[in-house]
């Protein structure tokens, strides 16, 4: 059933001639632009791109898509990505005239509504982690941690201290120490004890006064909780540093713990996946962060206020470590954040991270019987299950099983991360999964474990192709199609 | 409750297999002093239909550019989009995918992604792209960072000021922590000055960033810029609109090293500023230290052609804080719209495209020739936009008098370049007609004079 021609490259379904888009007839004069421009500047050989028509195009990426597992489509427990249900009242709404053909530069005035949206989104942001002092600006994640430690770097300049340091627990995204090194500083790595919490000693032995920053996933990347939050931020703080919170897990904790209560003095959202923001095959997300007021000055310009009953872009803030976007952040994810917020209310999502925190604790009971979660009797929102007593006993690895998933249904966990669970299988199912999908999945899991290790090492087998060479891709890399190989 | 699942037998079930009284019981571990004791303070759930009414009372309050007379560029564009990209990319399957981890269950995405790369590499005429990154100005940060990195021993980063004055306020906020030092040379005909550009240039230069066209919509020939800092040992970096390659020749030809763009303009719409497409590509010997994510081309082990992510050794989730960039995402949904639009303009299309821009932006400068009032600015040739100079002085009255009839007419220019706060840029897209073009003038025409607006 599948359609093969159409799943051919865009370059090879092509033929000169073909045309799909065309304009109306020009109602000015038509200047040849050879009159217009230095002929240097001009383009004289043909531009290579492929001719098609418009039924091609439509065909080719339909036929593409449906190559893709997603969650319109699938269970997708793939930890530390929160793949929960993208409502599609939030694409109707975000695509509102009014809403998605905003120019980024128009008059304060005629956006007023825009900005009024974007005000009260601060104010959400500023209440659920309760540091108040918020940047929409941050494109994802990744870039908020950097536009933060940024933020933190001017106000240690301004206070005239010298700091070089940034610590890093051991289970950290790569993102941490990446973005520490983008902004000047060394990054240090804190070991973590084996029940996934900071080892402490290791930590007082590495804070000092080059100590700027602290970056601390928490709930962390293993779905535990570091109850130790305050102590950490008490000894940070008391040499004058920072505490930095990757608000990748906060689906955890909606309503029930608060970073700004528990010790951190700046965090970024994931709104792609806290607030059901849809992936996009790989972005875009959104990264705002939230500060103590203290960090406030020093936060990305332009920012939203209100004066009087009017809103503004107010970039008149000296201190402001400047512009890190083109223009104002990934608003049309904003936009499905702040209709998802409304939608749920206060209480609601509360009743989010309780659900969540469920049906994760739900799959790790009916899991621990069958693979060892070497990490806890209970979770938060997500947790680690190891494979590497069966790769011991059977042969049989985290990547075997993962591909086995596919055959039957699901996505697969995050395999091998983090880094420091041998054979780790991250597991979060979110609070959008009925009991019965997680039944489903756990029974598959189970069924997979009883066949033999053959079966798995050839798996998938119903998946379009199965196990690509990727050392032959990197080794040999082909990045762009060419028309004589 | 809007989206959720478990009615409360599940509940009972889940907990009792659990082992747990109650789902309070599951938060133990955040000890209770750290917890939140009170309710959030933020509004009860609204209804879908609550919430429709919500947002459609927001919108209301806004001008959209489908509303007004849109003349308003200034790095983001409101050309036209064809009704396949919008259908196309609202597809679940696409837009409720993630990061292709598992090859198997994403090659449609990966093969979009390794077809955007090979559109964006025929476009710009290099090598190599990668799969996206935030938007055009940070799209050129990690061009210059790239650059730089490539560049031992030499620590300035030289820039006309002729290049968007954000692109040149993220590339201060991102270079302030860093060793490398930014020089900004002035361009006060709107055009690189060639002698101050060549003085500007020696052994320290590392990278320079030229653009095409540039923020006043000139178009120049940038090869003889572009061979003097390459004389000079530095890699260039072109900032291009990718519409304009349509007409315009590759950053390939002109001596570009590395391309990066705001790719907003391929089928993307303008939603207050994001999320846009960032574009990323550079002459082979740049490749394994480019940013993001990239698709290449192998074969699985029954020997089909497929596709999967590569170079990851290059990526921060590997290399850490020796990666070269932290990004850790690429605007997948944004590149499906840009190769979706591509694949349906092909070379004429993109080409006619241009050429309406050109046209039509040259129907403006005609129309202004001779007016008492207003006059263009710089004798460049323009492309999509224009900078209009009101020798009355009062471009803030001009542009609120406009808006107050409908017409969005442009961005004032004083507040990037005091010099020039007597003129504001004007953005003419395909989209703009002949009539609205008049009606433009027909409003500058009736803008009172700034005393009779004192008056008023």
């Amino acid at each position: 059933m599948r359609n093969t021609q159409a799943t051919q490259l865009l370059f090879e379904l092509a033929k000169p001639g073909r045309r799909a888009n065309m304009l109306p007839p020009s109602d000015v004069p038509t200047t040849p632009t050879e009159k217009l421009y230095p002929s240097g500047a001009l383009r004289h050989e043909p531009l290579e791109l492929p001719e098609l028509s418009e039924g091609d195009v439509a065909r080719h990426f339909t036929n593409l898509s449906s190559l893709n597992m997603s969650v319109d489509t699938h269970f997708y427990p793939l930890g530390s990505c929160t793949m929960k249900y993208n409502p599609k009242r939030n694409e109707r709404l975000a695509n509102l005239p009014g809403i998605v053909d905003l120019h980024p530069l128009q008059p304060d005035e005629s956006a007023q509504g825009m900005l009024e949206l974007l005000y009260e989104l601060q104010s959400y942001f500023a209440e659920i982690s309760g540091l108040p002092a918020v940047s929409l600006q941050p494109a994802a994640g990744a870039h908020g941690e950097l536009t933060a430690l940024m933020a933190a770097a001017a106000y240690f300049r301004d206070l005239g201290q010298t700091r070089t340091k940034v610590l890093i627990p051991d289970s950290a995204h790569g993102t941490n120490p990446a973005s520490a090194s983008m902004v000047g500083f060394q990054s240090i790595t804190i070991r973590s004890r084996a029940d996934g919490s900071v080892d402490m000693d290791d930590l007082r032995s590495k804070v000092d006064e080059q100590t700027a920053v602290f970056m601390i996933t928490n709930p962390s990347t293993l779905g535990l909780f570091e109850k130790q939050i305050d102590q950490i931020a008490e000894r940070i703080h008391s040499v004058g540093g920072l505490i930095y919170l990757d608000g990748a897990n906060m689906n955890a904790i909606l309503g029930i713990a608060r970073p700004g209560d528990f010790g951190a003095d700046m965090m970024h959202y994931n709104p792609h996946k806290t607030f059901s923001g849809p992936h996009g095959g790989g972005g875009p997300g959104a990264g705002p962060i939230c500060v103590r007021d203290f960090l406030e000055p020093y936060l990305p310009v332009p920012r939203v206020t209100k004066v009087g009953e009017a809103y503004r872009m107010d970039a008149d803030y000296p201190k402001a470590i400047g512009r890190v976007h083109g223009f104002h952040g990934n608003i049309g994810v904003l936009v499905r954040t702040y209709c998802y917020i409304r939608a749920y209310g206060g209480k609601g999502l509360r009743n989010v991270s309780e659900q969540a925190v469920l049906n994760a604790n739900y799959m790790l009971a009916r899991i621990r019987p069958l693979l060892p979660v070497p990490l806890g009797e209970r979770c938060m929102h997500e947790f680690v299950a190891s494979a590497s007593k069966l790769k011991k006993e059977r042969g049989i690895t985290a990547m075997d099983i993962a591909k086995r998933l596919l055959d039957y249904g699901f996505h697969a966990p995050t395999v091998y991360f983090p880094l420091t669970v041998p054979e780790a299988m991250m597991m979060e199912p979110t609070e959008t999964e009925s009991k019965e999908t997680l039944d489903a999945f756990v029974d598959a899991l189970e069924q997979i474990l009883s066949e033999d290790a053959d079966t798995l090492h050839a798996a998938p087998t119903s998946t379009p192709i199965s196990r690509p060479d990727e050392v032959r891709a990197a080794r040999k890399p082909v990045m762009r199609w060419t028309a004589t190989p | 409750m809007a989206y959720l699942f478990n009615t409360s037998e599940d509940i009972s079930a889940m907990l009792a297999t659990i082992g747990a009284a109650s789902i309070d019981e599951l938060f133990a571990p955040i000890p209770s002093h750290l917890r939140l004791t009170k309710p959030l303070a933020i509004p009860a759930a609204l209804s879908e239909l609550e919430l429709t009414r919500r947002m459609g009372e927001l919108a209301g309050r806004n001008t959209g550019v489908e509303q007004a007379v849109c003349f308003l560029g200034g790095g983001a564009y409101d050309h036209f989009i064809p009704a396949v990209v919008d259908s196309l990319a609202s597809r679940g399957e696409f837009y409720t995918s993630y990061t292709p981890y598992q090859p198997e269950v994403s090659q449609g995405n990966l093969q979009v992604m390794f077809e955007y790369e090979t559109l964006i590499c025929q476009l710009t005429g290099m090598d190599v792209s990668n799969a996206s990154l935030y938007d055009g100005a940070t799209a050129m940060i990690e061009a210059v960072l790239l650059a730089m990195a490539s560049s031992p021993n030499r620590s300035r980063v030289v820039v006309p000021d002729s290049l968007h004055p954000h692109y040149r306020q993220v590339l201060e906020t991102y270079l302030q922590w860093t060793q490398f030092e930014l020089q900004t040379v002035a361009c006060p005909d709107g055009v690189l000055p060639g002698d101050a550009w060549s003085a500007a240039l020696d052994d320290s230069v590392g990278c320079v960033v030229l653009s095409q066209p540039n923020f006043f919509g000139i178009v120049e020939d940038l090869a003889p810029a572009a061979r003097a800092a390459r004389e000079a040992g530095a890699v260039v970096v072109g900032v291009c609109d990718m519409i304009s390659l349509g007409l315009l020749a590759s950053p390939a030809q002109w001596g570009a090293d590395i391309v990066v763009g705001e790719g907003q303009v391929l089928g993307n719409p303008l939603q207050y500023g994001g999320p846009y497409l960032g574009i990323l590509a550079c002459r082979e010997n740049f490749v394994r230290r480019i940013p993001g994510r990239i698709a290449g081309q192998t074969e699985d082990r029954q020997g089909h052609r497929c596709w999967v992510l590569t170079l990851q050794t290059r990526e921060q989730h590997i290399r850490r804080d020796k990666a070269t960039s932290n990004i850790c995402t690429n605007q997948g949904l944004f590149a499906l719209r840009a190769a979706i639009y591509l694949a349906l303009q092909g070379p004429q299309g993109l080409r006619e495209t241009a050429e309406h821009c050109s046209w039509k932006t040259d129907y403006l400068r005609q129309s202004l020739q001779g007016h008492e009032r207003f006059t263009v600015r710089f004798e460049g040739s323009a492309w999509r936009e224009l900078v209009v100079q009101d020798r009355a002085g009062d471009v803030a009255g001009v542009l609120e008098h406009c808006r107050q009839q409908g017409v969005l007419a442009g961005l004032a220019l004083g507040r990037w370049y005091p010099e020039l706060d007597d003129c504001w840029l004007v953005a003419v897209t395909e989209k703009r007609t002949r009539d609205e073009l008049d009606q433009l003038i027909n409003r500058l025409n009736a803008v009172p004079q700034s005393s009779d607006l004192a008056h008023a």
